[in-house]
């Protein structure tokens, strides 16, 4: 009970965005490149206010695109820096996170997400899944995606961003949404970290003192076969990744043959029906992915094994990360998606009632105008390749 | 005495201009420590080898090749990464004044260049030149002006001259519909954050030196601190334009030189101020909330 005590005595209530600004802080980033936009705005304007108070830079930039640049360039003078957006503001910054990952400079990227496409809402939305998981910008390459569901996971996750960052020399991605960056909730803030800490990059482009052969930050590559032995490598790093990173939240899973998945906002209502349906005798589970990329697969893996028969994907969107569901099932369970876009949130009896929908065989509501997806259990399917058939 | 063998010059990175190589053999000339010993992509009679020896030996004599981080974009110089000796990033088209923004908030401390092209820096990166300069980032630009994209072999530029006939502007280019020529130093000579700004060309000798003087100067103004510094080069494109190296100079001083008059566009020095603030405040003299002064 003292514990208890104590860790209230630390938490104070504080807004997701602002969270964001002083977790990052507290990470030791010292460099904020960002330019206006809604809903990430208490965001910026807290970096504003206290960067240039502990001797960091805030830079409103003329654009989006110019802001990552200047990421970029920070990055490679090797500062723990950040830009922070929402929706349309990261289709503007994919260009620079693509030129990032190509030249491994690390960085985080915040986005807030709103309803799209084009101009959209400035209501919460989980609509730029495909964008944040399947590369930002062109080319051949992934970042770490990490979702926060809590406010307090705001502070977690970004202050884990610039770690995976920096070990990975990677871009990385916290992906929000309007809901987690306007809600005020207790949080106990992370230790700020002394910057003699943080580590040393010895590739960064900041002078070569005459002590080293000049450093070239860079992703051009005419040679074919050096741009391949490039992106291999780069594609090893990835592996390792997947193999350490993965992270999940799984709420009774243990024997759970409906699996609801659901990441931030949308995890939070699924978390009540999950609730409400085991009240009603449903045998229901939450999976919450933390990271979207690398997508928890082994979780999956994991509640299959343990019974799971159903998977239900919710998001706040028309059905996105129903398909890294689907790719993760792999044919031995159903996946069914529900969803609301456009910035509305489903209530949690919406959700429940799809839950009864699984349970009792019947089909889940169709998604804001769109069909149900096929809820009938498939064959089981040879999963080996046709090559491996002896085709 | 004669030589009869040809001297096989000795390694430039460690013997210096001055340096005696023989018994009556001295270096008056040699390849600048900060160009490394790469062999250039350009085209025979590009006015770019020349820029790039300069910038280098402007380097050199400044002492900075262990402080200098420098940017290439997209276009014929992406690859000058391999040409200097100093710290380089290569940047995406239109960019480097943002991401050479990044490097110097990060390391004050750090001379950073970037080496940009027209179609670079007046077109697709025109947002983030203009800004770079306007809020005076100590840094300097060196910008070249052939009046057409090179690398993607000959497209019109926003500098190309009115009925300048290029790939895209196989006609000429017609004013009515492509607009005109963007002349840059004059459009950044009227920003408060500049501090100097100076246009020059090297079809001869004299220019050259005209050219590495400003170059030098431009270093100078970031190392002092005084706010942004551009140097324009008015260059050839002989390939795109489909002239010899001779004709594409005399081409140059027939055409470009009318409409791109060389000279110093703006120097907040010679006219008398600390730098670049200082010219702003008096700029803004009768606007008081540009005179309140931030430490009361």
């Amino acid at each position: 009970m003292a514990d208890n005590t104590k860790a209230a005595e630390e938490r104070v209530l504080m807004k997701g965005n602002e969270v964001l600004a002083e977790a990052a802080m507290r990470a030791g980033c010292r460099f904020f490149f960002g330019y206006p936009i809604t809903p990430q705005t208490e965001l910026a304007a807290y970096m504003a206010k206290r960067l240039p108070k502990i001797g960091g830079t805030f830079l409103q930039a003329e654009s989006e695109v110019a802001a990552i640049n200047m990421v970029y360039g920070a990055g490679a003078a090797g500062a723990r820096v950040m830009t922070s957006s929402s929706s349309p503001g990261v289709s503007l910054k994919s260009e620079g996170a693509s030129y990032m990952a190509g030249a491994d400079v690390p960085g985080v990227i915040v986005n807030v997400m709103r309803g799209g496409p084009g101009l959209g809402g400035i209501q919460p939305s989980q609509s730029d899944y495909f964008q944040a998981t399947r590369a930002l910008g062109h080319g051949d390459y992934f970042m770490p995606v990490l979702a926060p569901s809590t406010v307090q996971e705001m502070a977690d996750l970004i202050y884990l961003a610039f770690d995976l960052a920096d070990e990975y020399r990677t871009p990385t991605m916290i992906l929000a949404d309007g809901m987690i960056g306007q809600m005020m909730e207790p949080v106990s803030l992370p230790p700020a970290r002394d910057p003699k800490t943080l580590p040393t990059k010895p590739w960064a482009t900041a002078g070569h003192k005459g002590e080293r052969a000049h450093n070239v930050i860079n992703s051009l590559y005419l040679s074919p076969e050096k741009l391949e032995d490039t992106n291999r490598e780069r594609f090893e790093r990835y592996e390792k990744i997947r193999a350490t990173q993965q992270r999940q939240e799984l709420m009774m899973c243990d024997d759970a043959e409906i699996v609801v998945v659901a990441f931030g906002a949308a995890s939070r209502i699924a978390r009540t029906a999950v609730r409400d349906a085991r009240a009603k005798g449903i045998k229901a589970g939450l999976l919450r992915p933390i990271t979207l990329w690398p997508y928890p697969t082994d979780a999956i893996d994991k509640v299959i094994d343990n019974g799971a028969k159903r998977f239900l994907s919710v998001e706040l969107n028309m059905g996105q990360m129903v398909e890294d569901v689907r790719l993760a099932v792999a044919g031995r369970a159903s996946v069914d998606f529900y969803g609301r876009t456009g910035g509305v949130l489903p209530t949690p009896e919406e959700v429940l009632a799809q839950i009864e929908a699984l349970a009792e065989g019947r089909p889940v509501a169709p998604s804001a105008g769109g069909s149900a997806t096929g809820s009938v259990l498939p064959a089981p399917i040879d999963r080996k390749s046709s090559y491996e058939r002896g085709e | 005495m004669a030589k009869t063998n040809p001297v096989t010059l000795p390694d430039y990175q460690v013997e210096r201009i001055g340096a005696q190589i023989g018994a009556d053999e001295t270096i008056v000339s040699a390849r600048p420590h900060a160009l490394s010993d790469a062999i250039f992509n350009y085209c025979p009679g590009c006015t770019h080898g020349i820029v790039n020896r300069l910038v280098a030996e402007c380097i050199d004599e400044l002492g900075i090749e262990g402080t200098t981080v420098g940017i290439a974009p997209v276009g014929c110089s992406v690859m000058a990464y391999d040409f200097f000796n100093c710290d380089m990033i290569e940047a995406a088209h239109g960019r480097a004044p943002a991401v050479a923004t990044g490097v110097k908030r990060v390391h004050p401390e750090n001379v950073v260049f970037a080496y940009q092209g027209d179609g670079d820096l007046a077109s697709i990166g025109t947002a983030e030149t203009v800004h770079a300069a306007t809020r005076g980032e100590k840094i300097t630009v060196i910008f070249i002006n052939n009046a057409i994209y090179g690398m993607t072999g000959g497209q019109m530029a926003p500098t190309s001259l009115p009925n300048q006939v290029t790939q895209t502007s196989p006609y000429g280019r017609d004013v009515n519909s492509a607009g005109y020529p963007v002349r840059i130093s004059e459009l950044l000579s009227t920003l408060d954050g500049v501090a100097y700004v100076e246009r020059v060309t090297c079809d001869s000798t004299a220019h050259i030196r005209a050219a590495k003087k400003a170059i030098k100067k431009a270093f100078q103004t970031q190392i002092d601190g005084l706010g942004y510094s551009m140097v324009e080069v008015v260059a050839t494109c002989p390939t795109n334009w489909g002239m010899t190296p001779q004709a594409a100079f005399q081409w140059l001083r027939d055409n470009m030189l009318p409409y791109y008059p060389l000279g110093v566009y703006k120097d907040v020095v010679a006219d008398g101020y600390a730098n670049a603030a200082e010219a702003a405040l008096e700029r803004a003299k009768d606007c008081p909330i540009a005179q309140q002064n931030k430490e009361d």
